[in-house]
């Protein structure tokens, strides 16, 4: 080392653990507010060849827009499927793409630097209109420029990068994730997002960690730079000095070590010392984690989020294509059991940017779609009964809020039984149907509910948002999200008791059935099913196995008598770091 | 050269529909057609222009034509314009 050359400080930061795990290696810095653009240079001669781009990208364009109109036109009725008129108008704007062309020509840049700087201009005078229907469109603007630009570097996409590395975003969407983690990615950081995103969800499923929330890292890290990511503490080193790359590799051992140890749990059942057993199933996103699910002994899957078969896609799988991805869930199970939910999305997911509501959390989600949608619902539903002939498949209806809905949502599900049987097709005509408790309403209906189905899910993450006014991803409250809040405890004890009043079995699918915080209490409260991440699926059962139903119950009585969530955590972090010294419990 | 100044007259003002006829309209003529309004000047014949003058009902735009046709264009665009497009 010779003295001009200097040794990059290590820098410490700490942002929210996401996915559990610790990778060491380089950074890759991601980019993407709409496509990466660059500006180049270009010479003389390759201005033709500039130009074909152009051309053949708009081609592709209008292409891709055009069956997306015939897509909406065919689900959703002319009506709504003008919302795409302006970008279809503005693709065929000769004035504009002339003067794209000629500043192409005559500024010798590249056209993509081009598209976005002409379209750009339109988009700035659009987007501070005083006239709100004139900022609406500029979102059309927008739209049609990114489309462009996608289509220009169609086979210069950054998805192949070589070697392993850790992916530094500002943000990352799930599609980008599972665009990116055909590389060797060994782990994600990005600078905002919640731990509920999507993006996260994919981490976890993929066993790769991730941290959130690291505030301006994609500025502060480069290209190169030597990193260490800690998912289990949120904590992120650049430039670490070779004593803290010992520490970190070391913490990494340790935690295998613990990982290997609960594998040995894989066949036994999730029951406790005195004989008390329950479902210990995995939340699963794609066919991919199947592998993963069960090696990790899970007794079944209890949620799949179907909602992942949009991901990166314009238009919506046909019922072939969503039966195709149902069937091989269902069979790589076999004889385990796999509760689909239905399309759990926001309107604005439906076609992109088609809705735009002031409040989408309160607005047109979940059920409420499907319902308003009843042909792409059938598609779906029916579907799903395909898959089903092996007799290991249910059917899960998020985000119900009332009796009528859920109703509705069965009478759907008879005319697609019927629709199959016309054409001589086989399902499971008994198929088990359940609902998720997740609106505050549904849960203090429970009882009615259940007259209805066969079971109910517990949506935590968003049923404690709710119950509490909280949004999790709003850094300013977000913790004021408590799991231990007496409110949430009371209610989830009146849903699992009126639940199986009623006959029915109670699981939960949140995130707190996997907190290990939890699985007492939860236990104690007499939840019937735990539908896990697949990574926590050997530690939860170790507790399960670890502990009488009895102790559970007692402390499941004593926390109801609780009067805030400091006492109640407190007593939890007690209970738990007493009885289980080695589980982290961070 | 022919100048002219017009208000729009329909509630909605410009919105996509009538912009789109309007476009459609001037796309007929050989002549060049120009609308400047509150300073902003856009080619009339191009749809992302004709959108970005926001034009709401009341607002005044001031056309301008251009080309050997330009007294038909005037005739025929300025119809349509204040017919309300024809709404």
């Amino acid at each position: 080392m010779t003295a001009s050359e200097q040794v990059p400080d290590e820098i410490t930061l700490k942002g929210i653990p996401a996915s559990p795990g610790i990778a060491i290696g380089p950074a890759f810095v991601f980019h993407k507010d709409g496509p990466v653009v660059q500006e180049r240079s270009i010479a003389d001669q390759d201005v033709e060849k500039e130009l074909k781009r152009l051309a053949e990208a708009l081609a592709h364009a209008r292409k891709e827009l055009a069956k997306i109109v015939e897509f909406a036109e065919k689900k959703l009725g002319a009506k709504q499927a003008k919302i795409f008129e302006a970008e279809l108008m503005i693709l065929e704007d000769s004035v504009l793409f002339e003067a794209i062309r000629k500043r192409v020509r005559t500024e010798l840049k590249n056209v993509e630097f081009v598209v976005r700087e002409e379209i750009g201009k339109y988009h700035a005078l659009m987007q501070t209109s005083k006239d709100e229907y004139t900022r609406e469109r500029a979102n059309d603007v927008e739209d049609v420029q990114n489309r462009i630009l996608r289509n220009l570097q169609e086979g210069r996409l950054v998805s192949k990068i070589d070697g392993s590395h850790i992916i530094v975003s500002k943000n990352l969407a799930a599609a980008d994730a599972l665009i990116l983690s055909r590389n060797d990615v060994l782990g994600y950081v990005t600078e905002i997002g919640g731990s509920t995103s999507h993006m996260v969800l994919l981490a976890r499923a993929l066993n790769i960690p991730a941290i959130v929330g690291l505030h301006e890292i994609s500025t502060v890290v480069h290209k190169g730079d030597t990193v260490i990511l800690d998912g289990y503490s949120g904590v992120f080193v650049i430039n670490p000095t070779r004593d803290t790359r010992k520490k970190f590799e070391e913490k990494r051992e340790g935690h295998k070590e613990f990982e290997g140890n609960l594998a040995t749990l894989r066949d036994l059942p999730a029951e406790t010392l005195d004989g008390h057993k329950v479902q210990l199933s995995a939340n699963v996103e794609l066919q991919e984690e199947l592998g993963f699910v069960k090696r990790q002994g899970a007794d079944g899957i209890g949620l799949f989020r179907s909602e992942t078969l949009l991901l990166g896609k314009e238009v919506f799988p046909s019922e072939e294509d969503q039966y195709k991805t149902y069937k091989a869930i269902a069979e790589g199970v076999h004889p385990k059991r796999v509760i689909i939910r239905t399309f759990d999305i926001g309107g604005d997911k439906l076609m992109a940017q088609a809705v735009r509501e002031n409040n989408p959390f309160l607005g047109w989600r979940g059920i409420r779609v499907m319902l308003d949608m009843p042909n792409i619902f059938l598609d779906q539903l029916r579907a799903i009964l395909r898959a089903s002939v092996k007799k290991n498949v249910s059917i899960m209806f998020p985000m119900v809020s009332s009796l009528k809905e859920v109703r509705k949502a069965k009478e759907l599900l008879e005319r697609a039984k019927k629709r199959l049987t016309d054409k001589k097709m086989s399902f499971d005509s008994e198929i088990e149907v359940g609902v998720m408790i997740e609106v505050p309403a549904a849960a203090v209906i429970a009882e009615d509910l259940a007259h209805e189905v066969s079971f109910l899910s517990i949506g935590t993450n968003d049923l404690i948002q709710y119950l509490l006014a909280v949004d999790r991803g709003n850094e300013i409250v977000s913790n004021l999200y408590q799991e231990f809040h007496p409110a949430v405890i009371r209610f989830l004890r009146r849903i699992i008791e009126r639940g199986k009043g009623e006959k029915v079995w109670v699981g939960m699918c949140g995130e707190m059935a996997g907190d290990p915080l939890a699985t007492m209490l939860l236990l104690g409260l007499g939840l019937d099913e735990f539908s896990v991440v697949p990574h926590m699926l050997p530690e939860i059962k170790k507790i399960i196995r670890s502990v009488h139903y009895s102790e559970a119950k007692h402390l499941a009585k004593k926390v109801l008598n609780m009067e805030t969530e400091d006492e109640i955590e407190g007593y939890m972090k007690k209970v738990m770091k007493s009885k289980f010294p080695d589980i982290p419990l961070e | 050269m022919i100048q002219e100044e017009v208000t729009i007259k329909n509630r909605a003002g410009m919105h996509t529909r009538p912009a789109a006829a309007l476009v459609k309209l001037a796309a007929k003529f050989k002549a060049e057609f120009y609308i400047e309004k509150d300073g902003l000047e856009i080619n009339g014949k191009s749809i992302i222009g004709v959108m970005t003058l926001a034009a709401e009902q009341g607002s005044k735009l001031r056309l301008r034509f251009e080309g050997e046709d330009e007294m038909l264009a005037r005739n025929e665009i300025v119809g349509l314009i204040d017919r309300g497009f024809d709404e």
